[in-house]
């Protein structure tokens, strides 16, 4: 018999890739393939989702020809996507209206305003289990809407249509089906979470026609087959990234909890079939639908600032000539010496949530050399973590046992172990270093059968590296306190002018 | 103004453009301050082009540095300090941990990555052996040279200086003992291209080692694997091919990862 393979289409930020892995979770090729960052206007982000296609046209025939297999031997193909991406196209003709409109654009950043002091804004918070802020894809639909309003017309007839980029890529891959998954399209703000479907009263607050929305589905089961890329291959699953890694790191009981930790860090906590709303400045979200089964939720609490700072420490103080040498600087001192770095430089996220706080650094003497910068600089990401984690364990009532870690920060012993430590539980990194586009593959190959369930997943998932929390409880308390007055310290900083 | 060693000219079965490289070195050495691209084209009566060409090239390698502000010439970092300068341990690891991954699921054994310190292997990269067992992470742990198959790699390639010349420590009845079968043994590394080492540290395991190589093929560590003797060997205690096969791939891709980061 032929070995068969499942093949994930990881549609990032800054990149595009397609990932074979074989039966056992493990990566058989790769082929990968950057596409241009637009910036026309300071806060503006955007990406040619035409310039993506052609990329994804490219790279699938070049992974299975790396991989040395055919189009026959896919099993299912599965997606995970930059979630929040906005994007309209012609229906008729199948091309964008205009570039797509990245997550990281704050241009709605006004519109958002307006909208936030109306007195039904509490309606579609409440039905998104989401606050409303310019992150979300529903107030980027309504902007291009207002923009254009010959489009407003043509959408209310189903001839402009909206999506995000799995949607996108769907569409394009199967010659014409207009569908998301539950997933991210909790990430627009339309979504009632409640019922899995478009929320009427978040259509209406927004102004956004439902005949431009595509039909919401299970993140795992067969969406259709795809026409182009991979011709014949079933479509089997569609996830957002950050889900997608929950779901690679196989965290399907309600308190696993990943973290994958990049230029900022996102902690996704799985609190199984109840949505937990948060009081505690995280996000509620869907963490994945398996069709004909569960529903599950996650909370996420997102960090703006992590490798960044490391890169900021590089490029802008160049204390360091590359990322992984921060770890030898640190490392020639035994602690932070006093000082601290909060790295508030466009405000905090989570749990605080204060977008006029300003980044500081406290706790300078004539003592403090570049090594204890260093430290503070690790140290920060670490106490950023633990922030999290304890509104994640007051929000849910789980105490998070175990930290599973993903992302280039990985590589960093010396933080994994601080890790560890300020959160007082194990941390381990798993085999497989390519967690999202893994989540991708295993939602597609269960959704065809070729893995039989969950629990074989599991079973995939192997221990690659462990680091155990070794410090003093007492200086645990102490240092989060002083973690914690450095934070109060950034508070105010920005005056409305 | 230049003395005239500065000036370069043809010798018969040498190549010009290290000649050349070196007399752009040289009288970058011999000048107190920074020079910039014409002065030394003129200095050396070389086209500019052509002087152009071995700067970029001595830039690409760090001996050589422009500033920023004037576009002006200096001597690089990197040569002052020729001969104690070495990859950054944290930089190895970011990169070999893409490549020790996957060595470690296909071989099933867990992995290490290694580089010399004080004489000795400092373990600077580990990945469990995929079993889910409880294991411990040694990452800064030192282990000894001539009784692992890390520490032979490093030895074999100079990169641990010279092979030690006295006896040499006993860990076990199979470890090396004596300077010359070392020095046998590290031959048989060179003509492979790979290390074993077979109960020699710890009775019941085994362990392989291959090269990784840095900018211009220059050894700068060594991976490998180790687990149970009936695990690495078949029954006459030769490690299995494909094991030999998987470690050896592992090196190049990460000799060729450093190879490119390095611009």
């Amino acid at each position: 018999m032929t070995e068969r393979y499942v093949v994930a289409i990881d549609q990032g930020t800054t990149s595009t890739r397609c990932i074979v892995f074989d039966r056992r979770g493990r990566l058989v090729s790769l082929a990968q393939q950057e596409h241009k960052q637009y910036y026309p206007k300071p806060g503006w982000v955007e990406h040619d989702a035409a310039e993506i296609w052609r990329n994804v046209e490219r790279l699938a025939p070049e992974a299975l020809r790396r991989a040395g297999i055919t189009e026959e031997q896919v099993a299912a193909v599965g997606i995970a996507n930059q979630r929040e991406t906005t994007l309209l196209w012609d229906r008729d003709t199948g091309a964008p209206l205009g570039h797509a409109i990245v997550w990281q654009d704050t241009r709605t950043d006004d519109l958002v305003r307006d909208l936030r002091d109306r007195p039904d804004a509490k309606l579609v918070e409440h039905d998104s289990a989401l606050p409303l802020a310019t992150y979300f894809s529903g107030p980027r639909v309504r902007w291009m809407l207002d923009l254009h309003p010959e489009l407003r017309a043509r959408a209310e007839r189903g001839e402009v249509l909206f999506g995000t980029m799995e949607t996108w890529l769907i569409w394009k891959l199967t010659g014409g089906l207009h569908v998301t998954d539950v997933t991210n399209a909790s990430r627009t703000m339309l979504l009632d979470v409640h019922t899995l479907d478009w929320s009427p009263t978040a259509l209406a607050f927004f102004g956004i026609p439902r005949a431009m929305l595509p039909e919401v589905r299970p993140s795992v089961g067969v969406f259709g087959k795809a026409v182009a890329a991979f011709p014949g291959v079933r479509i089997g699953a569609a996830l957002g990234d950050q889900q997608a890694a929950l779901f690679g790191q196989t965290c399907f009981t309600p308190g696993e909890a990943k973290c994958t930790y990049g230029t900022g860090s996102f902690l996704l906590l799985n609190t199984g079939g109840e949505l937990v709303r948060s009081t505690h400045g995280l996000l509620s979200t869907v963490a994945y639908q398996i069709a004909g089964g569960p529903t599950a939720y996650a909370l996420e609490g997102s960090i703006a600032i992590t490798g960044s700072l490391v890169q900021w420490f590089r490029d802008q103080l160049e204390l360091i000539a590359s990322a992984p040498e921060i770890e030898t600087l640190a490392r020639t001192v035994a602690d932070n010496g006093g000082c601290y770095i909060v790295p508030a430089f466009s405000g905090l996220y989570a749990p605080y949530w204060r977008s006029e706080a300003r980044g500081v650094i406290v706790g300078l003497t004539s003592y403090i050399t570049k090594g204890h910068l260093a430290r503070a600089v690790l140290e920060a990401t670490a106490w950023q973590t633990r922030e999290v984690v304890d509104a994640m364990n007051a929000d849910s009532g789980l105490d998070l046992t175990t930290l599973r870690v993903d992302g280039g920060m990985t590589a960093d012993n010396l933080l994994m172990q601080f890790i560890a430590d300020v959160l007082d539980v194990p941390v381990v990194r798993p085999l497989a270093a390519e967690t999202v586009s893994l989540g991708a593959a295993y939602a597609a190959g269960l959704a065809v059968g070729y893995w039989p369930d969950l629990e074989g997943l599991r079973q995939n998932w192997h221990r690659a590296a462990q680091w155990l929390p070794t410090m003093d409880p007492r200086l645990r308390t102490t240092e989060y306190r002083n973690w914690q007055r450095a934070v109060e310290r950034t508070f105010d900083w920005t005056r409305p002018s | 103004m230049f003395t005239s060693w500065h000036r370069v000219g043809n010798v018969p079965g040498t190549v010009q453009s290290i000649e050349r490289a070196a007399a752009v070195l040289r009288l970058l050495a011999g000048t107190s301050g920074h020079l910039a691209l014409g002065e030394i084209a003129r200095s050396l009566d070389l086209a500019k082009g052509t002087v152009h060409g071995i700067l970029s090239t001595l830039r690409h390698v760090g001996f050589v540095e422009q500033d920023r502000a004037s576009g002006h010439y200096r001597l690089g970092a990197t040569l002052l300090n020729l001969g104690t300068s070495h990859l950054d341990v944290n930089e190895l690891r970011s990169h070999a941990i893409n490549w020790a991954d996957p060595l470690a699921a296909r071989s099933g054994e867990a992995v290490r990555v290694g580089t010399v310190a004080d004489g000795q292997v400092l373990v600077v990269h580990h990945v469990f052996r995929p079993d889910d067992t409880f294991q411990t992470l040694d990452v800064g742990s030192l282990l000894p040279l001539h009784a692992t198959a890390l520490g032979k790699v490093l030895l074999a390639y100079g990169a641990a200086g010279s092979a030690p010349a006295e006896e040499l420590d006993r860990f076990t009845r199979r470890t090396i003992r004596t300077p010359q079968a070392l020095a046998t043994e590290l031959q048989q590394v060179r003509d492979a291209g790979w290390s074993r080492e077979v109960e020699e540290m710890t009775p019941g395991t085994a362990s392989l080692a291959a090269p990784i190589r840095g900018y211009g093929g220059l050894v700068v560590g060594a991976v490998g694997i180790s687990g149970l003797v009936e695990r690495v060997c078949d029954s006459h205690y030769h490690p299995h091919h494909h094991l030999v096969a998987l470690v050896r791939e592992a090196a190049r891709a990460i000799s060729r990862d450093l190879g490119a980061a390095r611009r």
